[in-house]
Parts: C-alpha cells; structure tokens; sequence
C-alpha cells in the first residue's frame, strides 16, 4: 500500500485530532488549527484523487489487523475522493469568507467550540463519503447531526433555540428510523459491511419472504436520510436553520451537510441493494415523485418569502430536489448528474449565503426587499458574487448551474418516456420560477438608490472575505466551463462505486 | 404476514416501543415529554438488538474456564452495537436537555407549540412593518 | 394531671388520622433537610423571575389574537393526525416485517455466521480480552468505538458551547441562575452529607473497578466512567460547588478530556495504519485474564473512563449552573 492510499485515513483522523486539540485552544489557535487542517485535508484529497483518477480503480483499507467481514474498512475511488476534494475546498473557502462574521458572532471564549464544530464536521462528512460499514455510517451520522446543530445555534440570538429544537426534532427521527433499518438489515443479512451485505442480499433477491423486509428496510433508510438531508416534504426545518446562523455556518450547513447524507443514500443504492431487487424500482419512483415535487413547490416558497437568507434557503430544498430527481431517473446519467449537482450547488449556494451575508452587512443587518435597495452598490464584490450566483443557478450558460440542468435534461432522455417528460417539464417551470426570484432579488440590489446610499457607512469588508467570494465565483465558473472533465470522473467514478 | 408473528414477541415489543417512542417525539408539545420519547424510541432499538443477538441455550460472550467454541455463547455483535448506541443516544439527550434549559429560560415554557405561536406572532408584526414600509406611497 | 396537653400529643391514633389528612408532619422542626429559605434570597429570585417574565408580556398578551390560535390550530391538528397516521402505517409495516424474520433464539439467523464466530473462537487468541464484547467493540470494530467517542465529545462541546456562562455575557440571566441555584438545591442536608461521605468513596473504587476489569468481566470503559461521574455528582449535590471546586476545575476537566482522546485517537491511528499496511505492532494480547492484558483495551478503556466521567460531570454542572 502506498503512501498516497494512506491518505484518506490520514484526512479522516487528523481532522478529529484537530478537534481534540482545539479544545484546550483559545479562538485564534483553533482558527489556525482548523485552516491548516482543511488545507492539509484539500492537498490530501487532490493526492488521492489524482493516484484512484490515474488508475480508474477503487481500493479498501482496511481500519485495523482484520481483513473484510470482520474489521472496519473505508473504501476509496475516484468519486469519493472528488467528494472529499470539493467538500473540503467549499468548507474552506466558506469559512474564509464567513471569517469576520464568526469573530462578530460568537463570543471570543467560545470560538474553539465553533471551530470543533466544524473540525468534526469535516471528519464526519469525510467518514460517510468513504465508509464502507453501515454502523460507522450510523456512528457518524450522529457526529454530523449533533456538529450541525452546534452550527445551527453558532449565532446564539432568539430564533435559534426554536430552529434547532426542529431540526434536532427531525433529525433524531431519521436517525431513529435510520437505526431500526440498519438493526433490520442486520437481522436479515448477518452483516455491516456493505459489499458482504449486498452479496447476502443478492442471495436473498429470489425468496419470496424477503421482499417484504428488503423493500422495508429500504424505505426506511431512504426516508430516514431524506428527512435529513431535507427532502421536499420534510424541509421544513430548513428555512430556520439556515436563515438565522452565521454565514459560514450557513455556508457549510446548506453546500456540505445535506450532501453527506445524499452520498450515504447513493452508496446504499449502489453498493448494497442488489439491482435485482424489486425494492430498487420502488425507491426511484418515490424519489423521484418527491424530487419533481420539492423543485416545484421549493422554489415556490422561495418566491413567498421576503428575507433574503431565507429564499436563500428555500431554494435549497429545490435544488435537493433536483439531485433527488436524478436519482430517482434511475439510470447511470441520471446518478452521474445528481453527483455533478452535488457539488455544483455546493458552490452555488456557499457563494450566495456568503454574498447575502455582505449584502445584509451594508444594509443594516436586514434582508427584506426594502432594504436590499442598491446593496450591490454599496458591497460590489458581494453583489458581483449573488449576481453570479443567482445566474448560475438559473442556468445561464458558462456557469457551473447550466452544466448541472443540461445534464439533468440529457440523463432524462435515458430514462422511461413518461419520467422524461415529467423531469423536463419541472426543469423548465423549476427554471422559470427560479429566474422569477433571484432576478428578482438581482434588480433589488442594483436599483438605483441616492448617492449617499450608494456608499457602505462604516463598513469594510475584509479582504479575506473578498478573496474566498472571488475564490467561490472562479470556482462557479471554472466547474462550467471545465465541466466534461469532472463529468468523466465522476461516471468513471460511479462505474467502480459499487 | 410471515410465520415468525407468533414467537417473536421480544421483536413486537420492541416495534411497538419504538412506534410510541416516535409517537411522543413528534407529538408532545412539552420539550421533556419529548426527549422521553426520544430515549423509549433508542431503547427499543437496543432492545431490538438484544433479542437478535439472543440464541436459546447458550452463555453470555465472556470466556468461562477459557473455552472459545462458538456453539457456547450467543453473538457478540448486537451487545457492542448497543454499547456503542447508547453513547449515542445519551450524547443527543443531554444537547437535547440543553436545548431545553435554554428554551425554557427565554420564553418561559415548555411547551414548544405555544414557542412557535410567539414566534408566528412576531413574524407577523415584522410582516406588517415591512408591508407598510413597501407601499409605493411611501417610495421617494 | 395536665387537661391543656397540645392536641397532637393527644394519641397515636390521634395523630396519625391527622398525619393522614396532611395537618400533622412528625418531621416538622425536627430534622432540617434544607436550609431554612432565605427570604431575602427568595424576593430576589421571585423579582429577577417577574422581571424576566415582564419582557415579554407585551406579546404574550396579543398572543391569544383569534386568528393566529386558529390558524395554528389548524396546522397542529393536522400535524396530529398525520403523524398519527404515519406511525400506525410504521407500525403495521414493522410488525409485517418482524413476521418474515427468523425466529426469536434460533441458531440458523444470517446474523450468525463466519463473522460471530470468528469473534468468539479467534477472540481470546487475538485481541487477549476475555470479554468478547469489549474485544470487538475496542478491537475489531475499533473505529466505531473511537467515532462514538467524538459522538460524546462534541455533544459535550454543544452543552458547553450552549450553556457555559462566560464572565461577560448577560450578567442577568447569570444571577437568576446563582439565585435559583441557592434556592431549589439543598444545602448542609445531614442524611445527604451522610451518605456522600459513606458511598462517594466505594462508588467510585466501584467505577474503577469496573474500568479496569472492562476486558474481563462485563463493564468497561462507558459503564466504569459513569459509575465514577456519577458518585462525583452525588459528592457535588451534597457538599456544593465550594467543595468539588477545589479538585474539578475547569481546567482539569479539560486536560483529563483532551489527554485522554488524544491518546485513544494516537493509539489507534498506529494500529489502524500498521494493520491497513501490514506492519507489525509492537501490541500483543499478553496473557488472557491478567488485569495488564488485552494489548490496548485496557488502556482504551480508562480513557473512555475518564472522557465520560469529565463529560457526564460537566453536563450536570452545565444544566445546573453553567460553570465550574
């Protein structure tokens, strides 16, 4: 084994020893601690990434002396290691750019807890992309779940209590029906890692009295992880969440964490259930009927809704929607889009909730339409970065959001004649409705206001926010006119994920 | 319906535990009652897990007089998953008792029903203030 | 011959009916479990109390507007029935397929196959624990085991983060919570002091025990460091923060925290990556039964010992005061 295949692990354990340590460190320790950390995981990643790339091949490692049924083992290809690259380049620039609002925000004494936060976080975020045993995929659920309402209440003002009283409301149900699943998969496979669990499974396909505890069980982990990752009827803890957090908080919550979620869910349907099964059929059509369903009606409440960070938010549960679409088409070119949308919104959404966050800043802390009145004049970088943002995820071509939606649209033809003209339709209303509220919102900040509003009153923003904006806007446009090699990746990737 | 429905009653327990759990975790309006469903619902779950690991006849997993062969003792796999759990479930109720105090300490109740009417109420001031501020009236 | 005897010295039967209906207490002046309620204390409390209530009286008011209680009532009534809906659906869709599993006991389940009985037979021979279970947990499915102890950690940290009153912030809510702290727990209390001073010591040798002998016999790390968290909760209920302050500071709860993850995480990062790349480990089971056996385990489980004891300490001194 070589150094580069180490590599995974290393990411994985350094950033929970990062955690560690933070603990006994003051604020600006653990800031330091965390970004040398992210960056170290970044290099690490682009290393694995370019070694499983080169050779098209995935491999284990095993975690421990025992080989595969009896030990823990990560699993590493290129789809898992363009994962943990992206997340980890999205956490950093999020909480670059959201660096002076977490010093407004928190207080100084509890700065390491926010930054352990995220260290564990990353961690994770991390183990779920790689894993490959359904207990450690539970195990870090939890850590993600319970980092993630730490994220939530970062900003500790009235609302919070309320919104992360919901979401843990919600996400202690889907882990609770995440966890019976798993305890019923064990009962009728004998196994928690995922390759001798499919087998078993594959051995099970035939019987008849498995069908009824393999389609169950299915459900259960697919609700479970759709509740979590916010799919369209239980979003309703998104709006809340992301609203009233810090922005890099909000950041990293909306690109990163419903993300792991998806990731786990795509792995189960790859790499557990066997094809055969007629459990698989079922689960692409719910998913595919709640995907179509939250691009519609999240881009809908998105219109209703007056704050800014909150639309923001609501057209989060749309775009899941689109990656829920995509897996539910239920071909290899659906899959392959909603992994390119992954990341795609990813870099959207980080660049939006981190220009929002500089455009409330310049208007007086408040992100009503009224407000908002000419704050692209006032913070222009911000406004270049939500107008870039907001063209991207309409699809306007060049811009990461276009490959996504043509993408989206060709995997379509693929799949059975109806889906397909039920997945262009709500393309192209969830586009509609989706030009309707960000050009909308885009006008709002360049209307023309008087002179003496055209100007920041003693606000500043900081360079280091300045630079991750424009980091985030490259990326934006790098990921949609670079698209067809990550495209090829990515399905090259997927080939070798199960 | 499988034929299992009739000895497996450690099983139906367990579901049925973990239906009520789920039951007051959703529905009680009082943060408290809330996380006791929380904790009845992870419990089933370990209980659930015990049965499985059940096998008539035999010892728990702890060598006597250093035998190792398996047909002694029963499986050791669920017992080091509810270990495991149970950090878990404890980690998630103490944030969720947390999370109470602070609730409890800014509006003054429990009851997250009457929480979330304060909440709407002052949203719809908010509302009306921003309407008012929009009128085109108003628009210099 | 006294005719004026007080009425509750009259007979037994006397005053056990009266002890019944509630008008007599035979403990009443007697034995003192708290002490007597500062009055000053108590109108400072009650007054900081109305004073926080106050500040949202205005709203709470315009709360019950017609309107909004229908609305609201509307969405939780079907909220209710939703959910009642859903959970019977889950229900009859478990018991289904509970009905299609094996039989409760029986040897033939998939869940018993190669891998249990590895763990069994191979167990003592490879990890040296003779407690199966702690062999797996800690062993074989070490990286589990060393996630769930991040779990506690950053719960621990959200509590922290949540609840701990650092000097500066909202000088308000931090003397309502002095005040209710000096009102609602007991102080001085004979029987607790007692009994603390009795069970404290033999909890804890208990929970050290249970620590130590974890790849023995049942117990271990989780079940070892509660006990001794528990016994420290005990000793803080009854002798006050003045007391356990002088030894569980802040900054010893953090050092015991951070030393001891530090080690389990570099224990184990060693034998993950001599395991994954086929290096031989400088750890051997030793021999089975001796209390220094086992390779790592025993060390492992004194620190998850001492994480979940600091850890279950600072949640109850977190939800009770929000500080050392």
């Amino acid at each position: 084994m070589t150094l580069v295949q180490n590599f995974p692990f290393f990411s994985i354990i350094l950033s929970m020893a990062a955690a560690i340590v933070s603990f006994v460190l003051r604020g600006r320790g653990s800031r330091c601690v965390h970004l040398a950390m992210v960056t170290a995981v970044l290099a690490m990643s682009a290393a694995t990434l370019g070694c499983t790339a080169a050779t098209g091949e995935s491999y284990t490692f095993m975690m421990g002396h025992y080989p595969a049924p009896w030990g823990n083992e990560i699993r590493v290809g290129p789809l898992e290691s363009a994962m943990a690259l992206c997340f980890s380049l999205l956490m950093l620039l999020s909480v670059l750019g959201g660096l002076a609002h977490i010093e407004r925000d928190i207080p100084p004494s509890k700065v390491n807890l926010f930054y352990i936060q995220l260290d564990l976080m990353l961690s994770s975020l991390l183990a779920l992309i790689y894993t490959n045993d359904l207990f450690t995929a539970y195990v870090f659920i939890e850590i993600c779940t319970i980092a993630a309402c730490g994220l939530i209440m970062a900003r500790r003002i009235g609302r919070v209590y309320v919104s992360a009283v919901r979401y843990m409301v919600m996400s202690l149900v889907g882990s609770g029906l995440f966890l019976i699943g798993l305890s019923l998969l064990y009962a009728i496979t004998g196994h928690l890692l995922m390759s001798p669990a499919k087998q078993a499974l594959a051995a099970l396909v035939g019987q008849k009295s498995s069908a009824v505890p393999l389609t169950v069980i299915f459900v259960l982990l697919t609700v479970s992880l759709g509740i979590k990752s916010g799919l369209y009827p239980f979003h309703t803890w998104i709006p809340d969440a992301y609203g009233y957090t810090t922005p890099a908080a909000a950041a990293v919550l909306s690109s990163l964490v419903c993300k792991g979620y998806i990731l786990l869910l795509v792995k189960l349907m790859v790499r557990v259930l066997p094809a055969a099964s007629p459990a698989a059929g079922r689960i692409t059509d719910v998913l595919f009927v709640l995907g179509v369903t939250g691009m519609i009606w999240g881009s809908v409440d998105a219109i209703r809704e007056r704050d800014v960070r909150r639309m923001t938010a609501y057209s989060s549960v749309a775009q899941i929607g689109y990656i829920y679409m995509g897996l539910g088409l239920g071909t290899q070119w659906g899959m392959v889009a909603a992994m390119f949308h992954v990341i795609s919104h990813g870099a959207m959404k980080a660049l939006l909730f981190i220009c929002t966050a500089g455009l409330t800043e310049v208007s007086g802390g408040r992100g009503d339409r009224m407000a908002l009145r000419g704050a692209g004049y006032r913070h222009r970088i911000a406004g270049i970065g939500f107008a870039i943002g907001s063209m991207s995820m309409i699809g306007i071509p060049l811009l990461t959001g276009f490959v996504s939606k043509y993408t989206f649209a060709a995997a379509a033809t693929g799949a059975a004649p109806r889906r397909m003209v039920a997945a262009w339709i709500a393309l192209a209303v969830s586009t509609t409705l989706n030009a309707v509220y960000f050009m909308r919102t885009v006008l709002v900040l360049y209307t023309s206001v008087e002179p003496s509003q055209r100007r920041a009153k003693d606000y500043r923003p900081s360079r280091i926010e300045n630079a991750a904006t424009i980091g985030l806007i490259l990326l934006n446009i790098a990921l949609g006119v670079a698209s067809p090699p990550v495209l090829e990746t990515l399905s090259r990737g997927l080939a070798v994920f199960g | 319906m499988g034929a299992s429905i009739l000895t497996n009653y450690e099983e139906i327990g367990a579901v049925l535990l973990f239906v009520i759990g789920l039951v007051n975790l959703l529905l009680q309006p009082n943060l408290v009652k809330k996380i006791i469903g929380l904790d009845i619902m992870d419990s089933a779950v370990y209980l659930f897990l015990a049965a499985k690991g059940y096998i008539a006849g035999r010892a728990a997993p702890i060598y006597t007089g250093g035998v190792t062969d398996a047909s002694l003792y029963i499986n050791p796999i669920p017992a080091g998953l509810v270990l495991t759990g149970i950090v878990v479930s404890v980690s998630v109720s103490a944030l969720m008792m947390a999370l109470t105090i602070c609730l409890y300490r800014q509006y003054h109740t429990l009851n997250l029903d009457e929480i979330m009417m304060l909440l709407r109420r002052q949203e719809a001031e908010q509302l009306q203030h921003l309407a008012a501020e929009e009128r085109p009236g108003d628009l210099p | 011959m006294e005719k004026h005897r007080p009425k509750t010295e009259y007979s037994r039967r006397e005053r056990f009916t009266r002890w019944c209906v509630g008008e007599y207490d035979p403990s009443a002046e007697r034995l003192e479990t708290r002490a007597p309620a500062d009055e000053a204390a108590r109108l400072e409390l009650q007054r900081l109390q109305e004073y926080a209530a106050n500040a949202d009286r205005g709203i709470h008011h315009e709360l019950y507007e017609l309107g909004l209680r229908r609305r609201v009532g509307l969405f939780t009534r079907f909220y209710r029935v939703a959910a009642v809906l859903f959970a019977l659906f889950l229900a009859g869709v478990l018991l289904l397929t509970v009905s299609y599993l094996p039989r409760f006991g029986d040897v033939s389940a998939p869940e018993n196959n190669e891998v249990a009985r590895r763990y069994i037979e191979k167990g003592l021979e490879e990890t040296g624990a003779v407690n199966i279970v702690a062999g797996m947990i800690l062993d074989y499915r070490a990286f589990d085991t060393f996630g769930e102890s991040c779990v506690l950690f950053v719960a621990a940290c959200c509590v922290l983060f949540l609840l701990r009153v650092d000097g500066q912030e909202d000088p308000r809510s931090q003397a309502l919570e002095d005040m209710s702290d000096r009102f609602f727990e007991p102080r001085h209390d004979a029987i607790l002091q007692m009994s603390a001073r009795l069970l404290v010591p033999v909890i804890t040798v208990f929970g050290i025990y249970v620590v130590l002998n974890g790849h023995l016999s049942p117990g271990g790390g989780f079940s070892g460091g509660a006990i001794i968290g528990s016994g420290l909760i005990l000793y803080l209920t009854a002798f006050g923060f003045a007391r356990t302050g002088r030894f569980m500071t802040e900054k010893l709860v953090k050092i015991l925290t951070v030393s001891a993850l530090s080690f389990y995480c570099a224990a184990k990062s060693y034998s993950f990556y001599t395991g994954a790349n086929h290096l031989s480990s400088f750890i051997t089971p030793g021999t089975p039964g001796a209390i220094l056996s086992a390779g790592l385990i025993v060390y492992l489980n004194i620190c998850v010992g001492i994480v979940v004891a600091c850890t279950i300490y600072s949640f109850y001194v977190m939800f009770r005061k929000g500080g050392f």
